[in-house]
């Protein structure tokens, strides 16, 4: 089945099964690699991606539901230039260590303070349960998110 | 973990919706957020030959606030309920159970429809429907028909739902400010199923409980109306007496399953404990 949608700012044609899901669609035909599969049944948020500006499990959507919508993984919320305060805010607080949890960190976390750029300590233990690390305890992850908060709130008031 | 394989269509019309799921004599199934459905396919508990999509389908994501109480379409997900400003005043005990749906990124997608047609017995909107009398509107190939959430639902994964029938609606009866409620569930990890949960609102009439209605899920093979347990309380002060023998009366009126994460004893005496608990955050 034919499925048009925007990856990354990009447009995208593909070709799949219905039964493709949308994280299989981004990582084995469009090879973005950097959304990551583990439990492949909406546990683990590892595949969170955001679904027009929303952070969603890409492993309980299919692809052909992607039709039209606007696709941002964790690759699009990387710059060229330099690491972006979310990114750094995890490198300064070791808020990953294997690696392997941290797209669905980064996908769920922008999402979160692009919305609520307020949000407390609660907040963001609550929104992050939805992720599992089996690396860092958590503690580590939740300090680099609180500290990224500066970056959102800024950002808001300019846009 | 893939899904087996299946046909998809995406119908605009409600009607064409329910003509396709006609197609394939009862093996097809309805995806809208799919939160339940994708999970079940993953697992191979479900293998459906054709999923109907109501992703193009107008007017299902609507939430009316009325005189005649609170209509939600199928199609309206968490997040709307959380961040729908008019809800806090006009159903709070929906908002504070909704809070508790699975996690950030499921209530972005999960639906109140595919909720209540998936039933599963821990799930909190089915428990909210029978807690609260709600309606359901179901439409078929002969047209409408409204359903209500005592009859909806039969059993575990079971409802009243015919292969080629639609649940478009669910209507809650109008919410007066001052009724007291309270809702609690308690899972092992935030997120996860409640191990067991309960919902309930009440009135009081001159320091008196009255119409209570009191609803419990994760206990039985499907939502419960602890009807005994508010014969209990209609009538008394809400004292520790009487948060005592309600919590009683819970425990010996469930009969739970028993399963990996907590066996029937357990959830007998949780329970009480969060009816108990319940009855005194109502209390204020």
């Amino acid at each position: 089945m034919k499925v048009e949608f925007e990856l990354n700012g990009k447009h995208i044609d593909a070709d799949v099964e219905p039964r493709t899901t949308l994280a299989d669609c981004i990582r084995d035909q469009l090879k973005h690699t950097g959304t990551h599969l583990a439990c492949e049944h909406g546990v683990c948020g590892a595949c969170t991606v955001l679904v027009n500006g929303q952070a969603v499990r890409s492993c309980l959507m299919l692809a052909v539901q992607a039709q039209g919508e606007r696709v941002v993984t964790v690759e699009g919320l990387s710059r060229e230039e330099a690491l972006t305060p979310l990114q750094t805010a995890f490198r300064k607080h070791h808020a990953l260590q294997c690696g392997f949890c941290t797209p669905g960190f980064i996908t769920t976390a922008h999402a979160l303070l692009t919305e609520e750029p307020e949000a407390d300590e609660e907040r963001i233990r609550d929104v992050l349960s939805g992720n599992l690390c089996r690396c860092t305890g958590y503690v580590p992850i939740i300090q680099a998110v609180l500290e990224a908060r500066s970056a959102y709130a800024h950002k808001d008031d300019h846009e | 973990m893939k899904l087996p394989a299946f046909d998809y269509a995406s119908p605009a019309t409600i009607e064409e919706a329910v003509a396709l799921l006609a197609t394939r004599s009862g093996n097809a199934k309805i995806i809208s957020g799919g939160q339940s459905l994708v999970p079940m396919l993953a697992f191979r508990l479900a293998a459906p030959e054709l999923l109907v999509d109501l992703k193009r389908l107008q007017g299902l994501n609507r939430i009316v606030i009325g005189e005649d109480g609170v209509r939600l379409g199928a199609k309206v997900r968490w997040c709307e309920i959380e961040h729908d400003e008019r809800l806090k005043g006009a159903h709070p005990l929906l908002v504070e159970a909704i809070r508790h749906v699975a996690h950030y990124q499921i209530r972005n997608r999960g639906t109140v429809g595919g909720s209540l047609a998936h039933a599963d017995p821990a799930a909190e909107m089915p428990g909210i429907a029978i807690t609260c009398d709600a309606e359901l509107t179901v439409v078929g190939p002969k047209g409408k028909r409204i359903d209500k959430a005592f009859d909806f639902f039969k059993g575990s994964l079971t409802t009243s739902l015919a292969p080629n029938e639609i649940l478009t609606e669910i209507k809650l009866p109008p919410w007066s400010a001052d009724r007291r409620w309270a809702f609690l569930e308690f899972a092992l990890r935030r997120g996860d199923f409640a191990l067991a949960g309960v919902a309930l609102h009440y009135h009081l009439v001159d320091g008196k409980i009255a119409d209570t209605h009191i609803g419990a899920i994760g206990v039985g093979d499907r939502p419960l109306r602890l009807h005994a347990v508010e014969a209990v309380l209609n009538g008394k002060k809400l004292d520790e007496v009487a948060i005592e023998d309600a919590a009683k009366t819970a425990r010996e009126s469930v009969d739970p399953p028993s399963d990996i994460h907590a066996p029937a004893e357990y959830r007998r005496a949780l329970i009480g404990t969060l009816l108990a608990r319940a009855l005194r955050r109502s209390a204020g």
